[in-house]
Parts: structure tokens; sequence; C-alpha cells
């Protein structure tokens, strides 16, 4: 009993430390989306390429699908824009853009500079599409199933280990359901 | 004379110009906005317990980030249109999660945050009886040891 006493404020302290070390390691900024698992929301925005077309969420349904959020004033989709060409040119999953808050021509030119890695960009000047996307801080990437259920998100720059440990097997999953499905039919 | 009002007149323009011109000011100041002192408050009061998910330590009312400027938007657009503050607060949680909400709900993944303080109290308190009632009990005794030496 006495030696309880004296043991006890020691696991306190551990218990405590443990969860200090592990905050530590967590990132701040990265804030839980509501959204994983809701179907994803409606946005009809300006094409950003053909201004006259609308590029509406259900353009991007029927298959795996990626969504990245962008601006040029953002470093983050700069650090990440050779990836997102890598990923384009493996044609792994279509890969669809939001310009978030920025200017046409400044968005045009810097697609014309480092290429253009996706199928179609929505354009979003003020804000109103991804708005409901819940995004905060570019560049933000979602994941989107066939049916159009958010599935993941990521924020900050996609790079090759994100990839590989967060959103392929993700889409493997989809693709081994869709392709399961398909033998049930047949 | 005529130098001096038509001075005057030129200040009075560029204050004009400028005030109809800054959208954004009419969002940090919504007096202007609002039809009522009540709608005025729920305002500046749900502004307040959102939290700026870009600058995490201020709150939409104190940010000068454009999502926190469209947040206070909204808020005032909805407050206008005659939402209640729980739709207000649901839009925010739908979009940025409970993180948004400077005041955590309670339910289930919220009980240890909620509760811990008062169970924190209550160990303390049974400690403190504990700790209390020996050393009154020594205390006791010792009076009446030296009562009895002395």
């Amino acid at each position: 009993m006495k030696s309880l006493k004296y043991l006890l404020p020691g696991i306190a302290f551990l218990v405590l430390a443990a969860f200090f070390y592990r905050g530590l390691f967590l990132n701040p900024r990265t804030v839980p989306s509501p959204l994983i698992g809701k179907p994803a929301p409606a946005f009809d925005l300006e094409d950003l390429r053909q201004p006259a077309e609308r590029f509406v969420t259900a353009d991007m349904l029927g298959q795996p699908a990626v969504l990245n959020v962008w601006a040029t004033w953002c470093a983050g989709c700069r650090q990440e824009h050779a990836f997102l060409m890598q990923l384009a040119r493996s044609g792994e999953v279509p890969l669809y853009g939001m310009n978030y808050r920025d200017e046409r021509p400044k968005a045009l030119e810097w697609l014309r500079k480092l290429g253009d890695p996706y199928v179609k960009v929505a354009y979003d000047p003020q804000g109103n599409g991804s708005l409901d996307w819940g995004v905060y801080g570019s560049p933000e990437t979602f994941l989107i199933d066939p049916q159009g259920t958010v599935v993941y998100k990521h924020l900050g720059p996609m790079d090759p280990r994100v990839w590989a440990t967060e959103f392929k097997p993700r889409i493997a999953a989809m693709k081994g359901v869709a392709q399961s499905t398909q033998g049930a039919a047949q | 004379m005529t130098r001096m009002t038509s001075l005057l007149l030129a200040v009075c323009l560029a204050l004009a110009a400028g005030a109809a011109g800054a959208d954004d000011i009419l969002a940090m100041d919504p007096e202007a906005t609002f039809q009522s002192e009540e709608q005025l408050k729920r305002y500046e009061k749900l502004t307040h317990e959102f939290r700026c998910v870009v600058c995490q330590n201020q709150s939409v009312a104190e940010s000068n980030v454009d999502l926190a400027r469209d947040l206070r938007r909204i808020t005032r657009d909805m407050i206008l249109a005659g939402n209640t503050d729980a739709e207000i607060k649901r839009f925010m949680t739908d979009r940025y999660g409970d993180f948004v909400l400077y005041d955590p709900p309670f339910k289930p993944e919220t009980y240890l945050l909620w509760g811990a303080p008062v169970v924190l109290l209550l160990l303390g308190a049974i400690v403190m009886v504990n700790v209390v009632g020996r050393r009154s009990g020594e205390a006791d005794t010792d009076a009446e040891g030296k009562g009895e030496t002395s």
C-alpha cells in the first residue's frame, strides 16, 4: 500500500509523458475532415480552360478519382506539381483540379509552364465551391470513389510516400470491389 | 474660404469612396447590415465561437484571412435569412468538423474531455479527505499528548 502511494505519481507522469511524446509528432494543421465517408459536396463551376463549359461534381463519378485543390500563390502546390505530372502520366487514376482563389490568366500560365496533369480543372476564384469541401489550406487532395463518396483527404503537398501509403491501397480496394461486382454480374 | 470648402468636400468624397468600396470593412463592422440589436449580438457571439481553421489561434471574428471573411459573411447572411444558431453551427461543422467550434459538443468522443475535470476534482477531494482526516487525527493525539504532559 505504501509503495503504491509512491508509484502512482510515477505512473501518472509516464502516462502524461506518453501523450506529450505522441503529440510531438502530430501536425496541428491536419484537421480531420468531416467529409470522409460522406457524399462529395456538389459544385458547379466554370471550367478553367474552357470558360464556356461547366465542371460539376458528377463529372468525376464512375471510377476512382482524385481532386486536387491548388493555386498559383501556394508554395506547396508548386512543390507537388512534378509528382502530379508523374501521376497523370502513369494513368492510374484520373486527376481533377480545382483552382482555388486564384486568377485565370495566372493559373493558365502556370499550367502552360509547368505542365497540365488535370483531366478537368474547376475555376473557383471566390472559393465558393471549395468552401463546401471544407478546404482551408491548399494544396488539398481528395480521393473519391466511383459512387462519389469522399474516401480520403490529404492536406499539404502530395508526394510518393503519401501516394503509396494512403491513396494506392484505397484505390486498389475500390478497383477490387468493382471487379468482383462485375464478375458477379457476369 | 472656397479653397477650404473644396478641401473638405474632397476629404468627404475620399472617405465615402473608401467606405463604399471596401466590402471587407462591412464584414468586420456589421452594424449597418443587421435589422436588430439581437441579430448583431448573435453574430458577434457566433463568430467568436468559430475557430479560424487557417490561423488556428484566432476566432473567425478576429481573423483577416479570406476564409474567415467568407465565414463571417456566411454567418451574417444566414442570420439575416432567419437561420437558427444551431443551423449555422451545423453548416460549419459539416465542413470543418467539431474542430471549428471553440466550445466542443458533449458526445461520446468528448466524454473524457468534459468529464476529466470532474473526475480529477473528485479524486483530489478523496485524497484530501484522506490526508486531512489522518493528519487531524494525528494532530488530535499530539494535542492530547501535549495537554497531558504540560
